[in-house]
């Protein structure tokens, strides 16, 4: 136990010349029920990528105020949150369509599909309307880690809309991460409910 | 010959970190592995007792009987305090000073700190501030406190959801995330005049701030571009460039005390996982965690430069400590989301006590002692040690 001031530098020092010779007792992860094995990735569940290359997904160009990118990874730049400045909240026209996520997941489930189908044929009936957005995330992870989680769950959604022929431009996301449940508790009933992306429509301020 | 490699080798380890290298790289050592310094304490009363008793014990003290202490603290308050530090082998005094002109948690404070820094070298931190988030259920607020809890006063009033405060060096500046104007926007607040910024108001996610250690820069997580990617920026929201360019999520960047690095959480690999970057962009490297699994989230760089303390979940979390270059990882303790002291041995971090609801707690990371510290009525969670 004294000596091991020792080693570890000369450990250091040997992997630091390129002969690693360290022994690992790696303990290994306890395992989590639905714990991913591997990088999550948009589009492996349900439908394609979208952009990978210089796409820029069509659908409703006409409504495009802003140019936004569609980067190479799939995923879009944000359209400026000036495009979406006083729009009015419409929470109820699409509360039905909640998508929920695995746990710790962000990939939307073929299972959850149509309930984005059912968004998008909604935001492509009325082209004034625009949509939030909401990323949640259950409380079995660090704050700030749900935080981007929430995040890159709406953005799946927002780039699963964008395939089905929405305008990403018209599409802003909102992740609360864990800050604001839909249901209490510490439960499975409850993270369920919580690992969630819920549509606001956004209406036009009537003139 | 091998006897000489050796010492060659040595000589060149000194050379590279320092000729005290071989103690302070000690993992087993650092992580719970030091004895605490018993001392006596007599004389005193009340509350200006009980601040000397927690002070010294999250510092490494243990109070104990006269007879069994290596160091013997005695004194008195009233309108003042007086306090003693005897050396119980030699009966030399080590410390002996009056206090005066405060009040009584204060003068506590300052003698503990003094005999702190007397009898370890190292600079008290009892007069210390901690930001934190302070959770009410539909709303949250920032607060800052003493760093034992003691004091707490919230400095947003947003009726919103706030998130991640950080604070700059010497304490003149305060960051963090709020929800106030209906999306994650990263705020710079000054205490002294009350004046409050917007740092980050992008379309997607803005949040995570931290404050390079020369108050100069802002490192934060922005999605604008896609995904929620690690950016830098100026104090004042100008020159924003993002760092990271990565499919996946990042999350909770800290600064290295030269403000050269940057360590992040990333899920680039697949679980989420410890990796550094030059501020100025460029490769990112993965820290090696030897022997600790799970998701790896939320750390924080010492100031002394020589650890990385993070969060590890694989059913619950643990506070997890590395060597800032990466290598053998400990599990300390049952917690989340810690920041270090200015001593580069203490951490606040929160703790989940059941039914939603969080406290922050002290650890001190030599001896592995944990003290909880004065709540507020809500939840608290997120804290950051102003340094």
């Amino acid at each position: 136990m004294k000596r091991i001031g020792l080693i570890l530098p000369v450990a250091l020092c040997i992997f630091a010349l390129g002969m690693t010779g360290c022994k690992r007792t790696l303990k290994g992860p306890t395992p989590i029920p639905g714990q991913r094995a591997q990088v999550p990735r948009t589009g492996d569940e349900g439908f394609p990528p979208v952009g990978r290359g210089p796409v820029v997904p069509g659908g409703d160009d006409a409504s495009r105020t802003t140019r936004i990118g569609a980067n190479p990874d799939g995923t879009f730049s944000a359209t400026g949150l000036e495009e979406f400045e006083g729009m009015l909240k419409d929470p109820a026209a699409l509360a039905n369509y909640t998508v929920y996520f695995d746990f710790d997941r962000f990939n939307v489930k073929a299972s959850e599909r149509s309930k984005v189908e059912a968004v998008a044929a909604q935001l492509k009936g009325d082209m004034a309307n625009k949509l939030l957005i909401e990323g949640h995330c259950d409380s079995r992870g660090t704050e700030e880690y749900n935080r981007s989680l929430g995040e890159r769950r709406a953005q799946s959604l927002r780039e699963m809309l964008a395939h089905l022929g929405v305008g990403p431009e018209r599409i802003r996301t909102l992740s609360y991460g864990e800050d604001k449940p839909a249901v209490q508790g510490e439960n499975e009933e409850a993270w369920a409910k919580n690992r969630r992306g819920e549509f606001i429509l956004l209406r036009p301020k009537p003139q | 010959m091998k006897k000489r490699l050796m010492l060659q080798v040595l000589a060149w380890v000194s050379l590279v970190l320092g000729v005290r290298a071989a103690e302070e790289i000690d993992i087993e050592r650092l992580a719970g592995g030091v004895k605490t310094i018993p001392i006596s304490l007599s004389g005193f009363t009340g509350e200006v007792e009980s601040v000397l008793k927690f002070d010294l014990e999250i510092c490494g003290f243990s109070v104990v009987a006269a007879d069994k202490a290596q160091y013997w603290v005695s004194g008195s308050n009233g309108a003042s305090l007086v306090g003693r530090v005897t050396d119980r082998v030699s009966k030399a005094q080590v410390l002996g000073q009056e206090y005066r002109g405060a009040s009584p948690r204060t003068l506590a404070h300052t003698f503990a700190d003094d005999i702190i820094e007397k009898l370890t070298g190292v600079k008290g931190i009892a007069r210390t501030r901690i930001a934190f988030k302070g959770d009410f259920g539909k709303t949250s607020e920032i607060f800052v406190a003493d760093y034992d809890g003691h004091g707490a006063r919230a400095v947003t009033s947003d009726q919103s959801i706030v998130a991640a405060p950080n604070w700059g060096a010497g304490r003149k500046v305060l960051c963090f995330t709020s929800y106030m104007k209906d999306n994650p926007d990263v705020y710079v607040y000054y205490p002294a005049s009350g004046e409050r910024r917007i740092l980050a108001r992008y379309s997607g996610l803005n949040t995570s701030p931290a404050i390079s250690p020369d108050g100069s820069k802002v490192a934060l997580i922005c999605s604008k571009d896609g995904s929620p990617d690690v950016y830098v920026c100026d104090m004042d929201g100008k020159n924003l460039r993002r760092v990271t360019r990565t499919k996946e999520s990042e999350s909770s960047p800290c600064w290295s005390p030269d403000g050269r690095t940057l360590c992040f959480s990333s899920q680039v690999g697949g679980r989420a996982a410890l990796y550094k970057i030059s501020a100025e962009g460029g490769e990112m490297r993965r820290v090696s965690t030897v022997g600790v699994g799970g998701n790896l989230t939320e750390p924080d760089w010492s100031p002394d430069g020589k650890w990385i303390i993070f969060t590890s979940q694989t059913g619950g979390f643990d506070l997890c400590i590395v060597p800032a270059q990466g290598g053998e990882a400990k599990v300390l303790v049952a917690g989340e989301d810690p920041s270090w002291a200015p001593n580069s041995r203490t951490v606040v971090f929160t703790r989940r006590v059941g039914g939603g609801k969080r406290v922050l707690s002290l650890l001190d990371v030599p001896t592995k002692r944990v003290k909880d510290i004065a709540r507020i009525s809500g939840s608290s969670s997120q804290p950051s040690w102003g340094r």
